[in-house]
């Protein structure tokens, strides 16, 4: 049995900024048990001392030279934007610290 | 029909240089093509018939003025809607980025204009490529040209739909756990995964970085291999990007022997869980490589059994972070919600509405196996067992120049069928998964219809990193043996579509 | 926490063993930023230096600055620190709209450079040893300003501006181990810890190390424990404090306020505080949570980094001697009170005067040139001195022309403003504007008689030993010769006549 649970998924979805319902809490509590309980296995597969692996084709030092190339203008940049203001992006207000 | 849209690319090629056609013809008869069969198969999220009759008209013009041109120039393509595109609209599938006009065109776009083959448009896909049938795409799926009520295979359904459909010659594809060789089997077409970072994955919408490859989407191999050799290369926006030349593909499609190549059967990858029709297609082929001359032997890799667990705790992890720029504030849909918004309620409603709900479950899940606590036990397992699968491949590769398998499990699927069942949808890459993992090449060509239901089956070759040429070779020779058996391209056998 | 609520910092100390942590950020002054090629530039106009990449774009991937993982280890090197055989870059996940992709690209087990040491003098001359667990590579995140609501603050704003110019700009985070047994001088070890940071990488040339501008930033971690105690307490991190004077005051009033919580018999909250310099407290920020659960994982989209030794000991071998080194080397040399080498040091002018030195110059006259005169053009022109179009040569030439008796003071500032305003080195102004001053004793005697005509009764005060009135007749001579006189002559002659 899995340690997936209404509440941890209430806290992943608040984690990865996504509103739920109570409904989709439910929904997904019992549809991510079971894939968790199925992908839970790679932990049978890994006994012993096995490097991991993050890329599939090891390469390294791969650089860019500190050379300017060319930026967007800033109308480039803020065309897609869902709202704008004094050439920045407008965001509704930040409910944080100080 | 046309008889223009039924032919390769590779005569299309022949007969644009000689000046036969003209790419505006070309272009015409595709674009026909999609006014007629696209309101019932939907391959495409957009279509650009007028920028792609600009480029067309602009490649008859040079090459009337006998100006250089590319070899594949004015040869018509259809674009993977997860591609960057400055003149159309980018939205991976997703509401979240419905309408989105990108700043910038992908690396492999710009390669196609360079080469001068018009664009004919978008193709669908599932939601940011996470999906296995094209059914999870915001806008509708696409449906299998063979018959209409079933699965055109995903995540790249729209390219595999377009090209089974002649409403493409080509296609782009990405592939990041099948999504380019499943369609491709079930759609009767040809589809290569290349080796990681043959291909530049810049502009590419990320699903998951260290998994996704562009690759060709044709009706032939000598046609994947000419865009192939279009697409290729290393480019200084994808750090990851192979900084070598992998050779001709062209060039390997065109040896077409495999005398003496010794050809390892995926013992992991073969009977319990194919349906009949695809295992016996499968031995066929087996028979006919070996009457060619071809050596086949078995191999086994018994990490297979984890690589579907491996594989979606590593895509959603990677995905859960990919994602996370879908925020509303420089691109794409912004959700405000009622009472007082603030910028973390806005972008959580934003979010919840432009996600559709397998996106939901893989970030949320990608989350999970990246949070603390569960990093070692999830992701941390995972990519251990992806050392344990690629060291499989090499053991196997040792006895073996090129590997086979079935391509999927089974034929197209009807629409709707696996739709509330996350596991059952999983386990239809069981197969293509393991070269994603490990970063090899991988190719689907048809490989006959199976009896019980009379739709596309493939065959997979895989081959190791860095020998794409390997699969181009033998996937053309298999294929000239089949055409030799059937006496036309598996292609032919599709049923005719309504025309309205 | 109000002023009177505090804990007597003395009585603090008597109850409290004080550790401090630190966190400092040091943006470097490369050409562009660290996964792209936009300037990094500090001031332009909003969303200018902006690109795919560095606004996070769909599609975008990252590209590492070789300049920047260059000046990297040399960092590390400096700081006495391991450089890493393999380095990584990972992500770390969390959202916030000034950072574009809601991940930010850091480095998190695998760092660059790790387990240095830097020996730091407080005031008092006592010096601490302080441990450096690690330096790492990451990019700056964008600008947000605050809309409505009280002075820009970001609490009561209607809405907030973001400008991503500054995202992706390449820091180094440079964390240290825990400091015990500083005392009383936690707060002056902090701050110059901070400093000693400063000097290296404006040393080595890798930032512009401009606090006011936010070249160099630290976050400050507190805690307190009963003497005796192993256990470390809980600690509170200060954001953000951006001068070397708020880093002490920032420190001191973390003790004072953490160690009354302690007395009563309270607990402290693990938490970030942000300092206010206008009211010379910190207040409450966020809580740490498991909401800071920022699931690290390697960047797929860059490769590791794995400098090689010869790369590793050319730069080593580039680095300049080690300031704190070099102050001890000068002050020996020098002979400087402590306070008249503290007030060089704090003024930036080493290198000005240990050029002027080499030069010829003595070491006082270097001093008094470029603390003095010097400083004060430059400061009304604000201008840092280095700036001054004059050059340590040219200094050690005005010195020596006074040292010589050539010029006085006077001539000699007015010389100085000659060569600023490009006439030429200070020999060449004397010699065409004629500057010398006057030792002709005729010339001097006829001017003092001319001088005491108006003023009798000098000759008497100075006779009975009242040398102050030597003052206004040497003042009224100098004036009448317009400076050119030389002051100590004219001084030597009137006490003559007087006595005469
Ligand atoms: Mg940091
Ligand atoms: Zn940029």
């Amino acid at each position: 049995m899995s340690e997936i649970t209404p509440d941890l998924v209430r806290h992943l979805a608040g984690l990865a900024r996504i509103l739920v319902t109570d409904e989709e809490v439910e929904k997904m509590t019992s549809q991510l048990s079971l894939i968790v309980d199925s992908v839970a296995t790679v932990n049978k597969a890994v006994a012993g001392d096995i490097p991991a692996t993050s890329h599939p084709i090891p390469m390294a030092n791969v650089f860019r030279e500190d050379v300017i190339e060319p930026s967007l203008s800033q109308a480039e940049a803020l065309s897609g934007a869902p709202d704008s203001a004094d050439g920045r992006f407008r965001v509704h207000a930040i409910l944080d610290e100080e | 029909m046309s008889d223009l849209i039924r032919k390769n690319a590779s005569e299309l090629v022949e007969l644009l240089n000689s000046k036969q056609v003209s790419s505006v013809e070309v272009t015409q008869a595709h674009i026909d093509r999609t006014n007629a069969v696209d309101a019932d198969v939907h391959s495409y999220l957009h279509v650009s018939p007028e920028s792609a009759l600009a480029t067309a008209a602009e490649i008859d013009r040079k090459r009337a003025a006998g100006e250089p041109l590319h070899p594949l120039a004015g040869l018509p393509i259809a674009v993977k809607d997860n591609l960057t595109t400055t003149d159309a609209p980018t939205t991976s599938g997703s509401k979240i980025l419905e309408g989105w006009v990108p700043q910038y065109d992908a690396t492999v776009v710009a390669k196609l204009r360079a080469a001068g083959m018009p664009i004919l448009g978008k193709t669908n896909l599932d939601e940011f490529a996470m999906g296995s049938s094209t059914e999870f795409s915001a806008f509708g799926p696409s449906h299998n040209p063979w018959d209409l009520d079933r699965i055109p295979g995903g995540s790249g359904g729209g390219s595999s739909s377009a090209v089974a459909s002649f409403q493409a010659p080509l296609a782009i594809g990405s592939d990041t756990g099948g999504s380019i060789r499943f369609p491709a089997a079930v759609t009767g077409t040809v589809g290569t995964k290349p080796t990681y970072g043959a291909v530049s994955r810049y502009g590419l919408i990320a699903l998951a970085s260290s998994l996704d490859q562009i690759g060709p989407v044709s009706r032939n191999v000598l046609d994947a291999a000419l865009l192939q050799d279009v697409i290729a290369g290393y480019d200084k926006h994808d750090s990851t990007s192979l900084p070598e030349s992998l050779g001709s593909m062209v060039e390997a499609a065109k040896k077409m022997d495999v005398k003496g190549l010794r050809i390892g059967v995926i013992k992991e990858l073969t009977g319990a869980g194919f349906q009949p029709g695809v295992q016996a297609r499968f031995n066929e082929s087996l028979t006919l490589l070996q009457n060619a001359g071809a050596e086949i032997v078995e191999v086994s890799c018994p990490s297979f059994e984890y690589a579907i667990a491996a594989y979606y705790l590593i895509l959603p992890a990677e995905a859960s972070s990919n994602l996370a720029k879908f925020d509303s504030v420089r691109f794409g849909l912004r959700v405000t919600p009622e009472g007082n918004p603030t910028i973390e309620r806005v972008m959580a409603a934003t979010r919840e509405a432009g996600f559709g709900p397998e996106v939901k479950r893989r970030i949320i899940l990608g989350t999970y196996a990246l949070s603390s606590g569960y990093y070692d036990a999830y992701y941390g397992s995972a990519q251990k067992v992806r050392t344990l699968i690629q060291r499989d491949f090499d053991a196997a590769f040792a006895k073996a120049d090129v590997l086979v398998s079935p391509t999927a499990p089974t034929t197209a699927f009807k629409l709707g069928e696996k739709l509330e069942d996350p596991l059952a949808m999983y386990l239809n890459d069981i197969a293509t998964i393991p070269a994603n993992l490990a970063g090899i090449p991988g190719m689907s060509i048809p490989n006959g219809l199976a009896e019980e239901d009379g739709l596309p089956v493939g065959i997979q070759l895989l081959a190791p990193a860095r020998e794409d040429a390997r699969l181009y070779q033998v996937g053309a020779a298999l294929e000239k043996m089949h055409e030799d058996v059937w006496g036309k391209r598996m292609i032919d056998f599709a049923p005719e579509l309504e025309v309205k | 926490m109000a002023k009177d609520e505090l804990m007597n910092y003395e009585q603090a100390l008597a109850q409290f063993e004080v550790v401090i942590g630190l966190e400092v950020h040091v943006e470097l002054n490369t050409k562009t930023k660290m996964f792209c090629g936009c300037k990094n530039e500090f001031g332009n106009e909003p969303n200018t230096n902006v690109c795919p990449i560095c606004i996070g774009l769909p599609g975008s991937l990252p590209a590492v600055n070789k300049r920047a993982v260059e000046s990297s280890i040399s960092i590390g090197l400096a700081l006495g620190c391991q450089i890493a055989p393999t380095g990584r870059f990972a992500r770390k996940n969390y959202f916030y709209p000034d950072l574009a992709k809601n991940f930010q690209t850091s480095q998190y087990d695998e760092p660059i450079a790790f387990e240095g040491a830097l020996e730091v003098e407080v005031p008092s001359g006592n010096k601490f040893n302080v441990l450096i667990e690690r330096a790492h590579m990451e990019e700056d995140a964008g600008k947000l300003t605050h809309v409505g609501g009280a002075t820009g603050r970001i609490q009561g704003a209607e809405y907030s501006l973001v400008d991503y110019n500054r995202a992706g700009v390449p820091l180094v985070e440079i964390v240290t181990k825990p400091v015990f047994g500083a005392g009383a001088e936690a707060p002056e070890l902090a701050a110059a810890y901070v400093r000693s940071i400063r000097d290296i990488v404006r040393a080595l040339n890798v930032s512009d190390a401009r606090m006011e501008r936010g070249n160099v930033r630290c976050d400050a971690n507190v805690s307190l424990r009963p003497h005796g105690s192993e256990k470390l307490g809980t600690r509170t991190e200060t954001k953000n404090v951006n001068s070397l004077r708020s880093i002490e005051r920032a420190v001191r009033y973390e003790i004072q306020r953490q160690a009354a919580i302690l007395a009563k018999g309270g607990s402290i909250i693990q938490e970030t505080r942000h300092w206010h310099e206008d009211r010379g407290i910190t207040s409450s920020g966020r809580p740490k949570s498991d909401a800071d659960d920022y699931r690290y994982f390697p960047e797929p989209d860059l490769v590791p980094v794995q400098p090689s030794i010869e790369w590793i000991e050319s730069l080593r071998a580039a680095l300049p001697e080690n300031p704190a080194e070099r102050r001890r080397r000068l002050a020996a040399d020098w002979g400087f009170s402590e306070l008249e080498f503290r007030d060089v040091v704090n003024a930036g002018l080493l290198d000005q005067i240990e050029e002027t030195v080499a030069a010829g110059a003595k070491p006082q006259s270097a001093r008094k040139w470029w603390g003095g005169e010097l400083a004060r053009v430059a400061n009304a022109e604000d201008k840092d001195v280095t700036e001054l179009s004059i050059t340590p040569a040219q200094v050690a030439e005005l010195a020596s022309l006074v040292e010589g008796g050539k010029i006085n003071d006077r001539l000699a500032r007015e010389v100085l403003t000659y060569v600023l305003a490009g006439e030429g080195s200070p020999a060449e102004v004397v010699a065409a504007r004629g500057l010398e001053v006057v030792s002709d004793d005729g010339a001097l005697i006829a001017a003092i008689d001319a001088a005491l005509a108006s003023q009798p009764d000098v000759l008497d005060a100075i006779r009975e030993g009242r040398m102050q009135a030597a003052g206004a007749v040497i003042g009224a001579v100098m004036k009448a010769m317009k400076g050119s006189a030389d002051a100590a002559r004219v001084r030597e002659l009137l006490i003559e006549k007087a006595n005469a």
